[in-house]
């Protein structure tokens, strides 16, 4: 009984080492997939790199400070610290997130870049939107009515599978609208993503942006979520 | 707060106040083209005055900030997103039940506890931008003077501790927002603190002393993502200790903070 006893505390204590050795994972800053001018002329090289350079990397670099903070404060025990970390937390790793997807979504022009969704994905918004320029709309008036600084996404409701347009506020990602929501497209509407360019004219913006939104990276995303069964295979 | 006056038509009660009308005109009206006659020898007209915002002018020209706050950043922020809360705000007030409130009964009563209405966005923002280009002034910075000084020191520690407090709270910030040096009503003393989007001092009760536009609009053209020099420069260059002494002599009206030493007004 002792030994079981003693066996028992030892592996608690190991557990615990084991806890305190865990290795953080840090975010680190995903490379663009193009140069910083492919984008041009809807969204400015200088805008690109300040984005991608200084916006995006200043949230890579804070997310991975406050979960060093909060890998001390886990590590301790401090309870009251773990939870102050969160609103820092959820803005940095949020604002990794969401731009990580953000440059996945855009493409040049000459490798594609506003190319509507063909097939499945295409099929899907004719269904829930009525048209792909209803889509269009409907993402643009959202964007535009958005207070403060956010994004506004389309996103695909795995439960419900179905489309649908979101907004979320500051970096918030997308799935603190909803559990089941995956992003397919995001657009960033915080006034770093077009001021130098469009000033305070954000729907020129939104307008343009289609010009240069990658719906073979939407495309590929939704078909994997819905899960299609190519139904002519079955029935061979 | 320009106020436009504007008289309209309107007969017998019925008819819509032309809105967008900057001309106090009377018109005259010829008895036989109207449907209603009467027998009096002049025409019955009603008049309704209507009352809108106008965007009020900084005190100083677009350009007398510079090189801390350029020409275009100010006739940008100031001639389009400044506008466009006062066109927006006299869209609303056309049909709000809110017309006729001042701008800062508007602020408190549409902030409605948290549950902001539909004109909160648009007044909030239309009367912290003007607090804001009053807060700066050319040849603004440096040190207050007198009273001023003398309560920064007394609630901040040292001046300097107020700057670090200043710049601390206005970086801290998630997302769009302002930073403020209010005057505490319960405490009787200077506090700094961050505000997110349209918020103000004004919906929790307290007076605002200084104002400070943290939206990216407000920097970007000039700073691109340098916050902390754009608050630096204000603090060191732009804001106007004079602007601060008048409202801290207004708010001595309302605040009890011990021996006058700012003075009386």
């Amino acid at each position: 009984m002792a030994l079981l006893r003693s066996i028992a505390i030892s592996s608690n204590k190991t557990l615990t080492l084991a806890r305190s050795a865990r290795s953080l994972t840090m975010a680190t800053l995903p490379p663009l997939p193009y140069s910083y001018d492919a984008l041009e002329p809807v969204i400015s090289g200088e805008i690109m790199m300040l984005h991608h350079q200084k916006h995006h990397q200043t949230y890579v670099t804070n997310y991975n400070s406050a979960l060093e903070l909060l890998h001390t404060a886990m590590d301790k025990g401090d309870v009251s610290a773990v939870v102050g970390l969160q609103s820092a937390v959820k803005f940095n790793g949020g604002g990794h997130i969401n731009h990580s997807i953000f440059w996945k979504n855009l493409r040049p022009v000459n490798a594609g870049g506003g190319e509507p969704p063909h097939k499945k994905l295409g099929w899907q918004i004719d269904t829930d939107f009525g048209s792909f320029n209803a889509l269009i709309s409907k993402m643009n008036a959202e964007g535009a009515a958005l207070q403060g600084s956010g994004w506004v996404w389309l996103a695909f409701d795995k439960e419900l599978k179905r489309l649908k347009v979101e907004t979320t506020a500051n970096q918030d990602p997308l799935v603190t609208k909803g559990a089941t929501l995956v992003p397919l497209l995001g657009i960033d509407v915080w006034e770093h993503a077009y001021y130098l360019q469009y000033k305070n004219v954000k729907l020129e913006y939104l307008k343009n942006i289609w010009k240069v939104i990658n719906w073979e990276y939407a495309g590929e995303v939704y078909e994997k979520e819905a899960q299609w069964c190519d139904l002519s295979e079955e029935n061979k | 707060m320009v106020l436009q006056l504007v008289m309209a038509p309107n007969w017998c009660g019925c008819g819509v106040a032309s809105a967008n009308s900057t001309k106090i005109s009377t018109n005259a009206f010829k008895m036989s083209s109207n449907r209603f006659s009467f027998s009096k020898p002049y025409p019955r007209r009603a008049y309704r005055v209507t009352a809108y915002y106008g965007l009020t002018t900084p005190p100083y020209e677009l350009d007398a900030l510079e090189p801390y706050m350029s020409k275009r950043t100010v006739e940008i922020h100031w001639g389009k997103h400044h506008n466009e809360h006062v066109e927006k705000l006299n869209k609303h007030l056309k049909t709000s039940a809110f017309y006729g409130h001042t701008l800062e009964e508007m602020v408190k009563a549409t902030y409605n506890n948290g549950s902001p209405l539909v004109e909160f966005n648009d007044a909030s923002l239309v009367w912290s931008h003007d607090f804001f280009w009053e807060s700066m002034q050319p040849n603004g910075g440096s040190l207050p003077r007198g009273g001023v000084l003398d309560q920064i020191e007394k609630d901040f520690g040292t001046f300097t501790n107020f700057k670090d407090e200043f710049t601390f709270a206005a970086l801290s910030l998630f997302g769009p927002g302002w930073v403020w040096l209010y005057l505490k009503k319960n405490g009787r003393k200077l506090a700094v603190a961050p505000t997110q989007n349209a918020i103000s001092p004004l919906v929790w009760g307290d007076i605002p002393i200084i104002g400070l536009d943290m939206w990216e609009h407000a920097y970007y053209l000039d700073y691109k993502d340098d916050r902390s020099a754009y608050v630096n420069n204000f603090l060191d260059h732009l804001v106007s200790w004079h602007s601060v002494m008048v409202r801290m002599m207004r708010a001595e009206a309302f605040v009890n903070l011990g021996e006058p030493k700012i003075p009386v007004a």
